[in-house]
This record gives structure tokens, C-alpha cells and sequence, in this order.
């Protein structure tokens, strides 16, 4: 075997090993990305095309029917509109509240610090399901069942949230600046609401992410607290066609894809942030 | 410098002080001002429920006929918790799809980020993006697109298989199925936990491989170079260098597949129409649980219930931890 062949059948070993890695890849995104275009592709067919259709990925003509046939099933924009209220009112509001609480971890000493800590992390490991049946008794007691604030008030403080911020207090604002804000007379508030929390920007970003995507995707606590119709969100109304007989498929998957269409819009145009935002509690 | 010392030595007038006692009762209770909003939310919602719950554990309670129907039964939920053959059948549910979802996700997470870091950035912005995508997407509606592909009559899933087993190539593998097709992926008690399964698997795998890809940038190139001037094949140093190194990785993503699987609640519910098909095999604690509260209105078992998972997952809590827990922190 002379020189050269060897380098060849190397080179063609490297090839191979390239183009598998590759496959995998491929073959993997094609996994992912696929129940996506399915139902969207199920969204332009009714029952009587999508039974006799066998394998295609042909675009049906049935859309415009699928949508009235949506809007004939569900409240949808009703639901839609719910969904976006709960989620961007929940999220401003978990903003200030843990931002206000991660501060004052970050930069006061106090009797009991150390001790709220403690609860934090332990409320952390404690799975969300064993708090399902007191949250709702909790709800009911104080009169807030079947109301939006049960759906997003309880998720404001969210431990994880506060203490990203109490990192990023940390890391981000100089206690001089504090200190500064302080000798010119402005009040504590005003130091946290105008010095501080500009700066916190990045770190409040990533928990808006989080918190938005938590609220806008949330199933199990809406489905016991919301019970009238005008009050569900999108994704109970969603689960609500199961039962119907009959169900119009193509425009359950019409619905299925509108819905998830405001997550993946924000998704496109800012994935870098959402990865690190969703995974920042693991990699950092 | 100078001005200050004038000051501190100057005589403290009466309204001075007091001044600087209010500042000083000001300096003491901001911080409790800024958690107040998290003293209110968390005891409301999470202290005082627990301790609430306690007191409903040992009560029945109908939730539709308001507080006043509360009796005191002492012990009887728990006992009943602990013998009821459904509790523990879900928690064998919930362990056995936690494990078939679990295990394939960190086995394909970790080949697919390795592979993902040997790429061009531009590659693997692009195929990083694809894979988190289910995990953005609510758990509903890819049930919900799931449930529709496994339809027995129409979906893709059964036709791909019809259609395989009668194609020439493939048609003998698939001849020991071929009576039962078309497959009733949701309504089989055999099958409803594979089903189930395969879509937990699909919304995490892109999760957890983001993780292990953030992993793999914390190694140092130089020890790959290392290994690769000491004649390690690819292998080799993925097993040897990645690995190891990718411990605290690994040990944090497992033990959110775990905390996230002891919750599973959407993917079976709407797999199984809210517990209408596959009753035996497709239901999880968190549907029990849900089944207890909500449909059957026992608010009191289902608090017992609570408790005792309570007591079983802290069980399994500590064992994990005292197994792997300091081995994955990095020997800490």
C-alpha cells in the first residue's frame, strides 16, 4: 500500500465518520421539526381528506372552513387574549417582585437572611404537584376561584427568579452607586427603582423569558382554579375538544398551531436569549 | 475627611438624634420592606396551605359544599391512601415512564451535543435552535398534535407502519404486527406508556442537550489536544475527558428530568383524554392525585395522598442524593 492510499482511505474513514455525525444531526432536527409542519399541514384538511389521505404532505384547501369550524368550537381569540393577559401581567409583576426581593438579599444584611434563604431552597425542591391540592384550597378560601390573579399571583415570586437577581445584583451594580444615591438624599425606593433596576436589565430579561413562557404554557393550574368559559385560557380550551364527538381535527390543529405561533415569533427573533434565559438556572 | 470629623465631634442636637434614630429604624426594616411582597405571596400560598393541609389530611372534605361540610375522619384518608391498590399502581406508572423518557433523553443528549460543538458556529446556532424548540411549546399543544399523529384511523404513525409492512423491502419485519395494525397507540394499556413516553422524550432532549453543550465549553481544548497527542481516538476521549468533566452537567440534568417526571401531568392527561383510555397503565401520581380532588371531590384523601407522596419522594430524594449527589457536585 503506498503512501497515498493511505491517506485516501484515512480521508474516506474521516469522511464516513463526518457524514454520520451528520446524519444524526439531520435526522434528529427532522424529529424535531416535524410535528410542527404536521399540524400545520393538518390545519388546510378536514375529516374527510385527512382519513383518505394516507401519507402526504400535500397542503389542503380547507383552511378558511377550519377556521370557522375553530371559532364555532371554542372561544379562541378569548382564550388567546387570556392566555396574553395572564402571561404579561404575571410577568411585570414578578419583575418587580422578585427584583425587589433579590435586591435586598444582594445588598442588606439582616436578621433572618440566612433563614429565608433556607426557605427558598427548600420550597425549590418541594414538587409543584404536593402544593397542587393547598394552593387550590387557598384559592377558594380567599374567594379567587375562577379569577385570572389565582392563575399568575402565586407564580410572582418564583425562587429561582430571586435568586438570579440577587446574582445579578451582585455581579452588576457597585455599591458606590448605591452609596452615591444615598448621600444625594434619594430614598431607598428610588435608589431600587431608578439606579438599580435599570441596571438589572439583562437579568431581568431572562426572568421575563422564563416567566413568560412558564405562564403562556401553564395547563394544570388553570385547569382546576378556571372553570366559566370566558375565563380559560388557551390551552385548556385546547384540551376541552377532546371531548367533543366528531372532533373537526383540522381545525383543532388550526387552533393547536395559532397558538403556539406568539412563542415561536419571539422564539425566531431572539432564540439566543430564550436558551440561555430557559437553561440559566442549570448552567450557571 | 476633615469636615467629617468636625461633625462626628460636634454636639448631637435633639432633633439630630432623632433624625438619626429614625434613619437607623429605616436602615433596619427596608430590606423586610422589599420582601414583603414575597412574605405575603409565599405565606399565603406556601406556608400556610402546608400547614392547612395537614388538618385537611385527617378530614372529609366535599370542595362544591364549602368549608362548613368539613368532619373529622382521624386517620381513615391515610389508611386508605396506603391500601389503595391505584395509588401505588401510579407510582410505578409515573417511575416506569419517568425512566423510558428519562434514560433515551441523556443518551441522545450527550452524542448530539458533542457532535453539536464539533461544528461551525453558524450550524450549530441553527440545529440548537431547532431541537429547543419543543421545549418552548406548551406541553398541551404537542400533546395535542400528538394525539392527533397517533390516531388509530388516521394518524401518520399507524400509516407509515401500514404502509411499511406492505413495501417489499420492509415488509418482513414488521409481518409479526401486521395482524394488529392499525395500533392504538393511546388506548392500549400495553402501549400507553411507550407513547407517552416518546413525547416527554422529544420536548427534553433539546433541554438537556443545550445543557451538555454549555458543558462541553467549560473543557479546555488543550485536553482534548493532550489526549490526542497520547493516541486517543474520538472515542476514547469523549469517554475519558468529556465524560468525566461533564459530571456536574450530568447530574444537574438528571436531577431535573427527575423532579420534572415526578410531575408529569399534561402529556399523559391529554394523551389519554383526561383518564379515559388506558386507565391502568397511562396514569401518573399527578392524575390520580388530579382524579382524587377533582372528579371524585375527596379533598381529603387527596391531601393524605399528598402526604404520603410527600414522604415517599423525600425517601427517594435522599437516597439519590446520598448516592450520586456528591460525586455529581464534584466531590464537594
Amino acid at each position: 500500500m503506498t503512501q497515498s492510499q493511505a491517506t485516501f482511505i484515512v480521508n474516506l474513514y474521516h469522511k464516513a465518520g463526518k457524514l454520520v455525525v451528520y446524519i444524526f444531526l439531520g435526522l434528529f432536527a427532522f424529529i424535531t421539526i416535524f410535528p410542527f409542519v404536521w399540524s400545520a399541514i393538518l390545519a388546510t384538511h378536514d375529516r374527510s381528506t385527512m382519513f383518505a389521505r394516507g401519507i402526504s404532505f400535500a397542503l389542503g384547501d380547507k383552511i378558511a372552513q377550519n377556521y370557522s369550524n375553530l371559532l364555532e368550537l371554542m372561544d379562541f381569540w378569548t382564550g388567546m387574549l387570556n392566555s396574553l393577559s395572564i402571561s404579561v401581567i404575571g410577568t411585570s409583576f414578578s419583575l418587580i417582585f422578585c427584583s425587589m426581593a433579590g435586591y435586598a438579599l444582594a445588598t442588606y444584611k439582616f436578621k433572618g437572611r440566612n433563614a429565608i434563604f433556607g426557605v427558598m431552597v427548600g420550597s425549590m425542591m418541594i414538587p409543584p404537584i404536593l402544593t397542587l391540592i393547598p394552593y387550590y384550597m387557598v384559592i377558594s378560601t380567599l374567594g379567587l376561584a375562577n379569577t385570572h390573579l389565582a392563575v399568575w399571583l402565586p407564580f410572582t415570586i418564583n425562587p429561582f427568579g430571586i435568586f438570579l437577581i440577587r446574582q445579578y445584583v451582585v455581579a452588576s451594580v457597585p455599591k458606590d452607586i448605591l452609596e452615591a444615591s444615598k448621600l444625594d438624599g434619594a430614598s431607598e425606593w428610588r435608589t431600587y427603582w431608578q439606579i438599580v433596576l435599570p441596571l438589572l436589565r439583562p437579568g431581568l430579561a431572562t426572568l421575563a423569558i422564563v416567566q413568560f413562557v412558564f405562564l403562556w404554557n401553564n395547563f394544570l393550574n388553570p385547569l382546576v382554579v378556571l372553570n366559566s368559559p370566558e375565563k380559560m385560557v388557551i390551552t385548556q380550551m385546547l384540551r376541552g375538544v377532546q371531548g367533543v364527538p366528531n372532533t373537526p381535527w383540522g381545525a383543532v390543529m388550526l387552533g393547536t398551531t395559532i397558538s403556539i405561533l406568539p412563542l415561536i415569533a419571539i422564539y425566531m427573533t431572539a432564540s439566543k436569549q430564550m436558551i440561555s434565559g430557559l437553561t440559566s438556572g442549570a448552567v450557571k | 475627611m476633615n469636615s467629617e470629623t468636625v461633625i462626628s465631634q460636634a454636639p448631637v442636637s435633639a432633633p439630630a438624634q432623632k433624625a438619626e434614630q429614625r434613619n437607623h429604624f429605616k436602615e433596619k426594616f427596608t430590606p423586610y420592606g422589599f420582601l414583603m411582597p414575597y412574605f405575603i405571596i409565599y405565606g399565603v400560598f406556601g406556608i400556610f396551605p402546608v400547614f392547612f393541609m395537614i388538618y385537611l389530611s385527617f378530614h372529609l372534605w366535599n370542595p362544591v359544599e364549602g368549608l362548613g361540610s368539613m368532619e373529622f375522619v382521624g386517620l381513615e384518608n391515610y389508611v386508605l391512601g396506603l391500601t389503595d391498590p391505584t395509588l401505588w399502581q401510579t407510582m410505578w406508572n409515573t417511575l416506569v415512564m419517568a425512566i423510558l423518557s428519562g434514560v433515551p433523553q441523556h443518551l441522545f443528549a450527550l452524542p448530539l451535543a458533542y457532535f453539536l460543538v464539533m461544528l461551525g458556529s453558524r450550524a450549530r446556532h441553527w440545529l440548537t435552535t431547532a431541537y429547543f424548540l419543543p421545549y418552548i411549546t406548551s406541553t398541551v399543544a404537542v400533546s395535542m398534535i400528538f394525539y392527533v399523529m397517533y390516531s388509530k384511523d388516521s394518524g401518520i404513525f399507524n400509516a407509515v407502519l401500514l404502509y411499511l409492512s406492505e413495501a417489499p423491502l420492509t415488509a418482513w419485519i414488521l409481518s409479526g404486527i401486521k395482524e394488529s395494525l392499525p395500533l392504538g397507540w393511546v388506548q392500549e394499556n400495553s402501549l400507553i406508556r411507550y407513547s407517552v413516553s416518546f413525547v416527554v422524550w422529544w420536548k427534553y432532549v433539546g433541554f438537556n442537550t443545550v445543557i451538555y453543550t454549555a458543558g462541553l465549553a467549560t473543557i479546555s481544548q488543550d485536553l482534548y489536544e493532550a489526549a490526542k497527542i497520547d493516541g486517543a481516538n474520538n472515542w476514547q476521549r469523549f469517554r475519558h475527558v468529556s465524560l468525566p468533566l461533564l459530571q456536574p452537567f450530568i447530574f444537574f440534568g438528571v436531577t431535573l428530568t427527575i423532579i420534572g417526571n415526578m410531575n408529569l401531568f399534561d402529556e399523559p392527561f391529554v394523551l389519554t383524554v383526561g383518564g379515559q383510555f388506558a386507565q391502568t397503565n397511562g396514569k401518573t401520581i399527578s392524575n390520580y392525585l388530579y382524579q382524587v380532588a377533582w372528579q371524585w371531590l375527596d379533598m381529603g384523601s387527596a391531601a393524605a395522598i399528598s402526604w404520603i407522596l410527600f414522604v415517599v419522594i423525600g425517601i427517594f430524594t435522599a437516597i439519590y442524593f446520598y448516592l450520586f449527589g456528591r460525586k455529581g457536585l464534584g466531590g464537594e
